[in-house]
């Protein structure tokens, strides 16, 4: 590859030993980078073998959760069913929410005030997930369940989704708060992506009478559709990924009591199980059950960060600094 | 990008937009309001749980601060006073060691796929993996460094923490320097090799020090995200109520002192746990602030978080 750029060390080849050596040293660099991955799905895989080859695919399907010697017996079903109901609930609430941000922000605010509108939005971003949790479990959980659980137990029991007297330590408080974490990641995503659609697509619409919603739906979604699509799958992964912040909320049920009947029942998730039993874990196996959860857990979100990133990459180049 | 660059989408042609636009004239100026107070009630509710956040660390936080409880050590559990200054400690050593793996790893990964790699397959496959770890969830990493480290030493360690940060950090640091020395001009490096000197000299002397101001920013960014995880310090650094002993043995660190704190049932724990948290968002949001106005400076757009 002869281009302009590395000309001159092509013409002074094997005159440069510090070129050679600082190449090496990036293409080590990278190797390692490249490795983690590898060393992340061999350790968990590894790690997660035994109670694979000892359960066999009955891991994945059963609901049980017993440590006892001799009784053990370990199925992640219920912990799965818990990180996607929790996940799904953040999806419904924050995707809209998000996509609201993301219009308010590029289409309809003057400029004044929607920079500093998407710096709140983004510093909401940088909190912490255990400051998430901390707020959730002594303030914002009492909220759930006076202004919305209550209500919802109380005029609509008949539903059985809200036959509960609601605790406000569930899966319905879990996704609420993780929908108010993935907010601002989808947001922020989105806003890029309405950014990029260009204006003539805008100008097309507006110029036909159309109203401003008009214009949305007809000129820039079919445009930005992949994109934002992504932006929410990116956001779903986050959130099944999400670890503290469940733990501290969702109520850790454990064994079939996991499954959830109702929306207000408590639940766990895989993130939730490992944090809460991985330095007690009474044995190897039980160990390596928690492991298996960890291992169901990056293949979820593997699945769903490729997928993502292939679609928004479609669309435009997220990038996590720098210029767009 | 996909298709339809400088095209209409073919699904609606103009007539069909202009039929439609006249005939639901009315309805649409309904709907678009109905839209608008949509979207201005979405920033309402999302600015709510922020404000509400920051008003409670303070104000319960607050309280909480003294120098007793900065630089003290955890009282035994149910007892009132006490500090979380092995957590402060830890948190900064932990994070500390992370960013001095992960940093370097991540500016030389980010300047092999700028300036060495080409479109071949395997900075393709370091681009691709790396951005797939991005969005892997932390425990997983910390899973990680259990298995690797503290399984391998026997004990929980600040390696084994620091290990599983850095994985996190470098797919963030490499990805935000290969953006940022992409953008250096090329006529800069022109005149360096025509000067004659060497291209590693180039890179780190012309290239590396127009963009560091961008690296930098990328480096703080992973470093804020790093310092407020939890999840993977659970099974790789444990939590101690101790001083720092030594590299290989346990230490406590901030998200997981709140953690801590906040499981239990007393007043006194719980109190700390917001001064606790007070502590860790200062830290963090001073860094994102910072890192903002920097940015802004530079005429540089930053995300907040990938």
């Amino acid at each position: 590859m002869l281009t302009k750029k590395n000309l001159a060390s092509t013409f002074l080849k094997g005159k440069r030993r510090g070129d050679k050596i600082f190449r090496g040293i990036v293409i080590a660099a990278s190797s390692y980078s490249a490795l983690m991955l590898i060393l992340v799905a061999f350790a968990v895989g590894e790690g997660a073998l035994p109670i694979f080859s000892q359960e066999g695919f009955q891991f994945v399907v059963g609901t049980d959760w017993n440590a006892v010697y001799g009784r053990e017996s370990f199925g992640a079903l219920p912990y799965i069913i818990g990180t996607l109901l929790s996940s799904a609930i953040a999806m419904a609430i924050g995707v809209p929410i998000s996509l609201g941000i993301a219009i308010f922000v590029t289409e309809m605010a003057p400029r004044r005030l929607s920079t500093p509108l998407s710096f709140v939005v983004e510093l909401l971003a940088a909190v912490p997930s255990i400051i998430y949790g901390l707020w959730a479990l002594f303030v914002f959980r009492f909220w759930v369940r006076d202004l919305i659980e209550r209500p919802l137990y109380e005029h609509l029991n008949w539903i059985p989704f809200f036959d509960k007297t609601p605790f406000g330590l569930d899966i319905f408080t879990a996704g609420i708060v993780l929908s108010i974490m993935i907010i601002p990641i989808i947001s922020s995503i989105t806003r890029e992506i309405l950014l990029v659609v260009p204006n003539s697509q805008r100008e097309a619409a507006y110029s036909l009478g159309a109203t401003r919603w008009g214009t949305l739906r007809t000129a820039i979604f079919p445009y930005a559709k992949s994109g934002i699509l992504g932006a929410s799958f990116l956001g779903l992964g986050r959130a099944i990924g999400e670890t503290i912040l469940v733990t501290m909320i969702i109520g850790n049920a454990i064994g079939p009591a996991a499954i959830p009947t109702t929306l207000f029942s408590q639940g766990q998730s895989l993130a939730s199980l490992i944090a809460n039993e991985f330095n007690e874990a009474a044995s190897d196996l039980h160990l390596s059950a928690l492991i298996g959860l960890g291992a169901i857990l990056l293949l979820l979100s593997m699945i769903i960060n490729i997928g993502a990133r292939f679609m928004v990459s479609r669309m435009v180049k997220v990038v996590p600094g720098g210029r767009e | 990008m996909s298709g339809n660059t400088g095209k209409q989408p073919t699904r609606f042609h103009r007539k069909e937009v202009q039929k439609m636009m006249v005939k639901n004239a009315r309805k649409a100026k309904i709907v678009d309001k109905i839209v608008s107070i949509f979207a201005i009630l979405c920033v309402i509710l999302a600015v709510i749980p922020l404000s509400s956040i920051l008003f409670e660390v303070i104000k319960d936080g607050i309280a909480a601060i003294n120098w007793d409880f900065l630089t003290g050590k955890p009282s035994a559990i149910g007892r009132a006073g006490g500090g979380i200054g092995p957590a402060i400690q830890g948190t900064l050593i932990v994070v500390g060691l992370a960013t001095m793996i992960g940093a370097p790893i991540g500016i030389l990964t980010g300047i092999y796929l700028s300036e060495f790699a080409g479109g071949g397959s395997f900075p393709n496959g370091v681009r691709f993996f790396n951005e797939v770890m991005t969005g892997l969830p932390s425990v997983v990493m910390g899973i990680v460094g259990y298995i690797l480290i503290v399984i391998n030493i026997g004990s929980f360690s600040v390696w084994a923490g620091a290990f599983s940060l850095s994985i996190i950090m470098i797919p963030i640091v490499s990805r935000v320097t290969e953006e940022t020395i992409k953008i250096v001009p090329n006529s800069i490096r022109e005149a360096g090799f025509a000067l004659g000197i060497p291209k590693w000299k180039i890179i780190l002397f012309i290239t590396f020090k127009s963009a560091v101001s961008g690296i930098l920013t990328g480096v703080v960014l992973a470093i804020a995200r790093i310092a407020g995880e939890t999840a993977p310090l659970i099974m790789t650094i444990l939590g101690t109520s101790l001083f720092f002993t030594g590299f290989n043995s346990p230490v406590d660190a901030l998200p997981l002192r709140i953690w801590r704190l906040s499981s239990q049932p007393y007043e006194s724990a719980q109190e700390q746990a917001w001064g606790a948290a007070l502590i860790l968002i200062l830290m963090v949001l001073i860094l994102s602030v910072a890192l903002r106005l920097l940015a802004q400076r530079r005429g540089l757009a930053v995300k907040a978080e990938i």
